[in-house]
């Protein structure tokens, strides 16, 4: 059984003249716990929709979308959100993080949404996570006085503080110079690892897709394996010379 | 029972960040709720300190509810005080105690700074009580009184001011050739309105029957009051009419009437309520208006923010209640402030004297209805307000609100 599966996945919308814009059509696809799943895709073609409903924020039209190999449309509203809020960390392109608070009130947000230990103790995870990914010392910063860079560590400690199952990345290196792109991403992989997590990254970018160990495509709302994408990833790691 | 223990602390943890974060937003969306609650409150306040006003100078004037008179003229050439001794006796017989004659009479006084005509009154003792006459120095009439050699009287304030302000320890006195220039004995000072500035003096009928020259009180025309039980008032009006009419005998004159102000309209106050009301919830209505304005600017300007957090975990009850208790919250506080301005407005000595006009014993403190009504109010519209917000912010698509 898969955390994630998306079962012959259609999703539409309705536009002028009771028509229907169809914005993925027929998408298959499991994710289970440490995989390193990477979706490229141009503009348009439906990567939004898609991180919707891989992080329970929209349900499709038709087919199933399971999690935990129930269907979510079983799943209340409410307890989809928790789930969420529990299981899965989103990271993005702009890095999303709340102004007017510091590294260490960004990464608790998710917390807030906890309940138990993991609320009452939120500041000190938080604050560990941060020192994970080497903002020690900027806890008590606010994001405008942070580098990219480093508002990305904030945006992954954030992402990952209540160890999630599934990690959705959204361009999470879109706005980063390569070389700040390549450390952040060695980090989030070094973390993700450590806590056995699933990583879905949807990218432009070929060496950032390259990292993952499946490569898909999505074009025009079809989800399809990119081989061009896993052959530059298997030179990357030295398979094929 | 955690859960919502958790989801109450953690509303609150992001509410005061909200309030940290986005200060000078909240300190604008307060202003006008706390100007319009402090208006409302302030006229709630205004409103009951000037019913209070109203009533007690109707009462000073007419007579607490129930209050009835009597014109009584005996008919053919009756013996004096034939109308007198009929009263006293229809008193006795239906067991009323609260009632005085009134004479009115208008006769010169000799003041320090020469004779002026005075408004002069004869009363029985319980005048005060039914007039509700609050004595500002000395006191009133005691048992006694009406045997003084020296009769004793007490004056408005204006009197008091025309013969030098002087200390009634030391008996001070005036004199009125209405009564052979015998000598008046001030005893008390009895509140007046403060458009009251012409001299006026209360004395016992018993006394300005002896002081008078002999044969004038029976030239005058008393009026006859009766204060009796409200519940009782219109039968005991209808028995003492028919009782002082078989006492007076044939070809008397009997009119007897109610006269305070129960008997021209319920409350003399509502159609000032009414209004001060109606100008109130305009002003909190508009106030309303600008936090529901400032409200929906906010949170479209929060739809990113609020996108984030959902994609976070937080439920759209979470996000719905969070959106309402930062306008709920915000507006008690505004409420408070407002309430606490309002009374600051209320009791400043300038705003209560003119409220009061003078005529309030002792004015009332900040009427709590007010101060309950104003936060009530703020509250409620503070949750009116941040419904639509809420309901904005539930609706927010997390992902597209987030790529914003």
């Amino acid at each position: 059984m898969s955390l994630l599966e998306l079962d012959d996945v259609t999703r539409t919308v309705p536009i002028a003249d009771s028509e229907a814009l169809t914005i993925l059509s027929g998408v298959d696809l499991k994710v289970d716990a440490g995989d390193r799943v990477s979706i490229v895709g141009r503009s348009g073609s439906g990567k939004s929709t898609l991180l919707n409903l891989l992080g329970l924020l929209d349900l499709p039209t038709t087919g199933e979308l399971r999690w935990d190999g129930v269907d979510v449309r079983s799943i209340r509203s409410g307890h989809r959100d928790r789930i969420r809020g529990r299981e899965i960390g989103f990271i993005f392109q702009q890095f999303n993080l709340l102004e007017g608070r510091t590294a260490t009130e960004n990464a608790v947000l998710p917390l807030l949404y906890a309940d138990g230990p993991s609320f009452w103790r939120r500041e000190r995870i938080a604050r560990d996570m941060l020192e994970r990914v080497g903002l020690g010392h900027r806890l008590d910063s606010l994001p405008s006085s942070l580098s990219g860079g480093e508002q990305q560590r904030v945006a992954i400690a954030r992402a990952l503080v209540r160890t999630p199952r599934v990690i959705l990345a959204d361009e999470p290196t879109g706005a980063l110079d390569l070389e700040t792109g390549q450390s952040v991403m060695d980090l989030l992989d070094e973390i993700v690892s450590e806590q056995g997590a699933a990583l879905v990254t949807i990218t432009h970018d070929p060496a950032i897709a390259a990292r993952g160990d499946r490569h898909l495509r999505l074009d025009s709302g079809v989800l399809t394996a990119d081989e061009a994408t896993a052959a530059a990833a298997a030179v990357h790691r030295g398979v094929v010379t | 029972m955690t859960r919502f223990l958790t989801s109450l602390v953690g509303a609150v943890a992001e509410a005061w960040q909200e309030v940290r974060v986005h200060r000078g937003r909240v300190l604008l969306s307060l202003v006008g709720v706390t100007v319009a609650v402090s208006a409302l409150s302030a006229s709630v306040a205004v409103t009951e300190l000037a019913q209070r006003a109203v009533l007690e100078q109707a009462e000073s004037s007419s007579g607490r509810p129930f209050t009835m008179s009597a014109n009584l003229t005996p008919g053919g050439t009756p013996p004096p005080g034939a109308a007198d001794e009929a009263w006293f006796e229809t008193l006795d017989r239906f067991d009323i105690s609260y009632a005085t004659r009134i004479v009115n009479d208008y006769a010169p006084v000799q003041f320090p700074d020469g004779v002026a005509d005075t408004s002069m009154i004869f009363v029985d003792d319980p005048y005060a009580t039914l007039h509700r006459t609050r004595m500002e120095q000395g006191s009133w009439f005691a048992v006694g009184d009406a045997e003084r050699l020296a009769p004793a009287v007490v004056v408005n304030e204006a009197f008091w001011e025309r013969i030098g302000s002087p200390d009634l320890a030391t008996h001070p006195t005036v004199t009125s050739s209405r009564f052979d220039d015998a000598t008046l004995v001030v005893i008390g000072v009895y509140a007046s309105p403060s458009w009251d500035t012409e001299p006026g003096l209360m004395m016992l009928a018993g006394s300005a029957a002896t002081a008078l020259p002999p044969g004038a009180f029976d030239e005058l025309m008393p009026m006859y009051e009766m204060w009796v039980p409200p519940a009782a008032g219109e039968e005991l009006m209808r028995l003492v009419q028919s009782d002082l009419t078989a006492r007076l005998g044939k070809g008397a004159t009997v009119d007897v009437f109610r006269t305070d102000y129960g008997a021209f309209m319920d409350d003399p106050t509502a159609v000032l309520r009414m209004l001060t009301l109606g100008i109130g919830a305009v002003i909190l209505l508009l106030g309303a208006l600008g936090l529901l304005n400032i409200a929906l600017v906010t949170v479209r300007q929060r739809i990113r923010e609020i996108g984030i957090r959902r994609s976070m975990g937080a439920t759209s009850s979470r996000v719905f209640f969070s959106v309402l208790m930062e306008s709920v919250v915000a507006t008690a506080v505004a409420g408070v402030v407002g309430v606490m301005l309002a009374v600051l407005i209320v009791k400043l000595p300038v705003v209560e004297e003119f409220l009061t006009q003078g005529m309030v014993a002792d004015p009332p403190a900040f009427p709590m209805s007010a101060a309950v009504f104003g936060l009530v109010a703020a509250t409620a519209v503070g949750a009116l307000a941040g419904l639509i917000p809420a309901i904005v912010a539930v609706r927010v698509k997390p992902i597209d609100a987030i790529r914003i």
